[in-house]
């Protein structure tokens, strides 16, 4: 495989993306009727971007596992999205929003897609606002912004604490638009099972229709992946049940690169796990933090009466408390980045001081807050949020403190893609946290709403328009032609093999399995003998579930048992991935936390001097993956230690 | 609906007032006046072919549209739905049809006299039906005005719920009015029925 | 905790469906409703039975894709919650759960709890949208929005497409779903132009589709897991008169 060729253009760092746009390739309006496009997922990526091009005037062909569009998991996000608009006046900019992003980072992403970002971020709010999407409101009438994720300017517009909802449905109603235009055609209840490639080129996908179990062939002329995060691999996550990284997993068998997979967020502010039962966990926003101080008990004695449920958070005095996020980072307190937090909360409660019934949670305690502002400001904040705390722990925490432990929410790490977004596959796009462009080894707060939609909207129409103008001579290829029939062919041998099993064991009791090796081993701390033992056990446990899982039912129907079973399969493979490259990155950076390579205040110990890539792999069969290495260059900016002291 | 509701429920004050006539000790002499004039006037007249009309209407469009409904799920709950609602709410079909049978029996003893469809020996001196005694005649006997009375209260809940759903249907809902319109509503399902009730009452108990 | 199940089961669209009854013991009562009912499923298949299936997805309340019926109403006994944030603790023990699938025309069952609610989606492609293209809008501080009305909108906006307002309405109405959308953008300066032209298609989308009739019992309003209000259906009402007479 030739060097990776990242196609950024040049010119200083500001003028890029103007001068991509200035001096790409168009298609005329003729042609773009002439030229099918697949999208794989309506999340805001998904949508935006299927949206946008059926505007232009490609045909689009969108699908999606859920029911309907509208459910794509980008809508859970609660938080907001980040804009360089410098409404408030405190001194925000393109440039600003461009550093903190690098820097939060922790500069493992590419520069010139970062700046990209920020420089279309402003249009998104454009966009969103002129879809009718209700942003916070000023009584003025203007946008309201808040500050988040430890961010020093107020730059995140939010709606309530559904941002993501709203402009997930903003994107969908552009979708529902174009389809009814006729422009995109929608395809619910579709699981994409593979992409089609024909003389080295993405030019279709088979996928199943869920309910009758079909398989079906679809051309396309380029093919987008946006199907999210891979963070299901981990079983417990804030994901949701369905999110899977099958696509980008099926992709990367074909030929598309996967960067970075070790660079996975821990958010800090979820719910705790409560029994074997549990099926996932629930995030409450971030902005929590905003006015909740995070502590556990200051003696040991303390937390382990609190565990044994004899000694209550509110009966344990003030001298007792140790508020250890204020104690070890007296500048940013509690809203030190996520990865910070985390891992500061894991370091305490494997020290013993972890409270709640499983010692794995710390308080996050609002007692100073509503006597400083009172109840009714602290509801208005957050009441949500505490009612939805009060429905799944019972416990009302005006009065006591919440409980919360960190929890996989997102992944940083993606398939690989250059300045256009298209991955190593040539016409094969990946947008949204499927791909690992803009986050580096760190997402910061409100970030993955503004890239998700920076992508569909302003990025993939420019950069596919670019492709596909030199695709204007290719008629539309027959779904009869052997690159189909072979794929499809693939597709059904494996689901027949999957079937055949029939072993003793569910598809939930491996992929539990597999969450807690991942957890354990591959999760907030990683060393290298763990993560060793990581993907040994997992290799077990794959073998195992290919000689014991019990799929009951037929391929030809829907069966939900398969749909699963399908993605852990894929699971399997991709925790092994993980963990070979967190094994490989030998250094700590954002959310990859190697303990050998640690500051002595327990901080990150970054390794530029040889840790300063993009690790690219290839796969070249099972469990064996090539490394490849795009170097990150930094012409803009002075890499520095990130200190939230 | 809305509209044929609101202009029913206009319907039933002008109805109460004619029949508050029949408490005056005068023999029925404002009574009946009252309805020789509604019998014989022509705008009165005119607005008779519209009240039917509207009548007609409200019962039509009410059992199209509840038809519909029930089409609308042709798989039924095995449990019946427990969530809350205002109770009278759920069964504006049924006191429907319940007045629309009280209506006939209305019309069998008061409306069909005037046309001479159904035979009358109650004659005033100017050899118009008698309706005054017509009227004592029916509520001086318990069992008729039992039936009055319950119809009437029947009558009662289906404007209970009627009025402030005109008003929902119609667009009428702000937070500054809505307790005015219930309170209205409510107020008005209560005194018109009232109204109607004392009226057997009267001739059962007080005379 | 100890339970009865009865839940409706139905082989595909085409079939009809029956109650079966499953006994379950040892359940949490911290457990969510879904991950009872994973818990059934792992059970159903270990005895190489049919696992139940149903809708879900996120799990935190906010995708609207679970909808189940339980014991006569949508999203069960709790107020105000979905049925994936509904938990154990809201029965007792030995209790006997009915579980339906929604029940409306224009939903029909695909298979056991799981229907199919694309009409929803079709209502919206009538004009759920304001018809701005990408890349066309306006700075977004040009348009301003007093902050009663955005508030109006966003707990309009708020609604999830779950459905339950037309599994709870007697009707299988689905007003207070089209009025949240129509309502959203009524509130708002950006969706003023197409106004009219929204609420009479979207309107009539919904006809369509057949569901029923609003008769204003306001089973909607207290069965929706936002709690998005009844008033919404007034605005569009009223939006519906102000558009067809002129």
């Amino acid at each position: 495989m030739a060097e990776l060729n990242a196609k950024v253009p040049s010119g200083p760092l500001s003028s890029k993306w103007s001068r991509y746009k200035d001096h790409q390739n168009l298609v005329n309006p003729n042609n773009k009727r002439k030229l099918d496009i697949i999208v794989v997922g309506t999340g805001l990526a998904g949508a935006s971007a299927a949206a946008s091009l059926g505007e232009m005037g490609f045909n689009v062909k969108i699908f999606c596992y859920q029911d309907s569009p509208r459910r794509a998991h980008s809508i859970a996000a609660q938080g907001g999205i980040n804009a360089a608009k410098n409404y408030p006046n405190d001194g925000d900019s393109i440039y600003r929003l461009f550093y903190d992003t690098i820097k939060g980072g922790d500069y493992r992403a590419r520069e010139a897609n970062v700046y990209r970002l920020a420089e279309v971020s402003n249009a998104i709010i454009d966009q969103c606002v002129a879809q009718g999407v209700p942003f916070a409101r000023e009584y003025g009438g203007s946008l309201e912004n808040r500050s988040f994720g430890g961010a020093q300017v107020s730059r995140t517009f939010f709606a309530r604490g559904q941002t993501g909802q709203q402009l997930l449905l903003g994107a969908y109603s552009a979708l529902s638009r174009q389809i009814k235009l006729g422009t995109v055609k929608m395809f619910n209840r579709h699981e994409m099972m593979d992409v089609v490639i024909i003389d080295g080129k993405a030019r279709g996908i088979i996928a199943r229709d869920l309910i009758t179990g079909k398989l079906e062939r679809h051309f396309g002329h380029a093919v987008v992946i946006a199907s999210g995060g891979y963070g299901n691999v981990f079983y417990l996550s804030t994901n949701a049940m369905g999110s899977n990284g099958s696509a980008i997993w099926q992709i990367f068998k074909k030929g598309a690169f996967f960067a970075n997979p070790c660079f996975t967020q821990i958010h800090p502010t979820c719910i705790p796990v409560h029994g074997d039962y549990q099926s996932k966990l629930t995030l409450m926003s971030e902005s929590l933090r905003n006015d909740g101080r995070i502590w556990v008990p200051k003696k040991k004695e303390d937390a382990e009466a609190n565990r044994k449920g004899k000694l209550k958070a509110n009966d344990i005095p003030e001298e007792n408390r140790d508020y250890f996020l204020e104690r070890r980072y007296p500048a940013f307190g509690n809203l030190v980045p996520r990865d910070v937090a985390s891992r500061a909360a894991k370091e305490r409660c494997d020290a013993g001081y972890g409270v709640g019934p499983t010692g794995l949670a710390v308080f996050l305690d609002f007692k100073e807050s509503i006597g400083r502002l009172g109840k009714n400001v602290i509801e208005e904040r957050y009441g949500n949020l505490f009612q939805m705390y009060e429905k799944i722990v019972d416990e009302n925490p005006y009065e006591n403190p919440m409980m919360i432990y960190p929890a996989v929410h997102y992944t940083m790490g993606g398939v690989w893609v250059d300045y256009e977004l298209m991955s190593t596959v040539t016409g094969l796009f990946v947008a949204g946290e499927a791909n690992f462009s803009d986050h580096g080894a760190n997402r910061l707060g409100a970030s993955a709403l503004m890239q998700g939609l920076a992508d569909g909207y302003f990025v993939l129409p420019y950069t596919l328009q670019n492709y596909l103008s030199g695709e204007i001579k290719v008629a539309r290829i027959s779904t009869d032609k052997t690159e189909f029939a072979e794929t499809e062919k693939n597709v059904r041998q494996r689901l027949e093999k999957l079937m055949a099993i029939k072993g003793t064991k569910t598809v939930d009791h491996f992929h539990k399995e597999l969450g807690k090796i991942m957890w354990e081993n591959v999760g907030m701390g990683r060393t290298e003998a763990r993560l060793k033992k990581a993907i040994e056990l997992i290799r077990k446990l794959r073998a195992e579930f290919w000689k014991d899982v019990k799929i009951p039912g037929t391929p030809d129907e829907l069966n939900v048992e398969l749909e699963k079973a399908n993605r852990v399969a894929d699971f399997m493979e991709m925790g092994e991935l993980i963990a070979l490259d967190a094994l490989d990155r030998k250094e700590s950076c954002g959310g990859h936390f190697r303990e050998e390579y640690q500051t002595e205040e327990g901080e990150c110990l970054r390794n530029d001097q040889d840790y300063k890539y993009v690790a690219a792999w290839e796969y070249k069969s099972e469990g064996n993956f090539v490394l490849h290495k795009e170097p990150l260059v930094y012409e803009e900016i002075e890499v520095k230690q990130r200190v939230y002291k | 609906m809305s509209l044929l509701g609101i202009f029913l429920m206009i319907f039933l004050v002008v109805h109460l007032g004619i029949n508050l006539c029949l408490l005056r000790s005068d023999g029925g002499a404002w009574f009946n006046a009252a309805a020789h004039f509604m019998g014989t006037n022509y705008i009165v007249k005119v607005f008779e072919v519209i009240l039917f009309g509207g009548f007609i209407l409200h019962i039509l469009i009410g059992t199209i549209l509840q038809i519909q409904n029930w089409m609308s799920r042709p798989v039924r709950y095995k449990v019946t739905n427990k969530t809350y609602t205002p109770f009278l709410s759920k069964y504006m079909i049924y006191t429907g049809i319940i007045i629309l049978i009280f209506l006939l029996i209305h019309f069998m003893n008061f409306y069909f006299i005037r046309l001479g469809w159904v035979s009358n020996p109650n004659i005033t001196a100017e050899g118009e039906p008698d309706f005054y005694l017509i009227a004592q005649e029916l509520f001086v006997q318990p069992a008729y005005s039992l039936l009055y009375i319950i119809l009437i209260i029947i009558l009662g809940f289906h404007l209970n719920h009627a009025f402030q759903s005109a008003w929902q249907t119609l667009g009428v809902n702000h937070p500054q009015y809505n307790g005015f319109i219930r309170w209205f509503g409510t107020i008005y399902a209560i005194l018109i029925p009232l109204g109607f009730i004392f009226i057997p009452l009267y001739f059962l108990l007080i005379r | 905790m100890k339970l009865i199940l009865k839940i409706w089961r139905q082989k595909d669209a085409k079939s009809s469906g029956k109650f079966v009854t499953y006994n379950l013991d040892n359940i949490s009562p911290n457990c969510s409703f879904l991950e009872m009912l994973d818990i059934l499923n792992e059970q159903l298949i270990s005895q190489d039975k049919d696992p139940v299936v149903f809708d879900h997805d996120c799990r935190e309340g906010i995708c609207g894709m679970c909808s189940l019926y339980i014991n006569g109403r949508p999203h069960g006994p709790d107020d105000a919650v979905t049925a994936c944030q509904l938990h154990m603790r809201k029965f007792r023990d030995g209790d006997t759960i009915i579980i339906e699938p929604w029940r409306a025309k224009p939903f029909p069952v695909i298979k056991d709890l799981m229907v199919d609610r694309t009409a929803f989606d079709k209502i919206i492609q009538e004009g759920g949208y304001i018809s701005v293209n990408t890349g066309g809008a306006a700075e977004a501080s040009s348009i301003l929005v007093s902050k009663k009305n955005a508030e109006l909108a966003m707990d309009a906006a708020a609604c999830i497409g779950c459905g339950a307002c037309v599994a709870a309405c007697k009707n299988a109405s689905a007003m207070l779903f089209v009025s949240a959308k129509v309502s959203q953008f009524a509130l708002l300066p950006q969706g003023q132009l197409e106004a009219k032209e929204r609420v009479k298609k979207m309107v009539k989308k919904m006809d369509e589709l057949g569901f029923g009739n609003c008769t204003n019992t306001y089973a909607c309003e207290a069965e929706c897991p936002k709690l998005i209000s009844r008033s919404n259906i007034a605005r569009m009402n009223r939006e519906f008169f102000c558009a067809k007479v002129s």
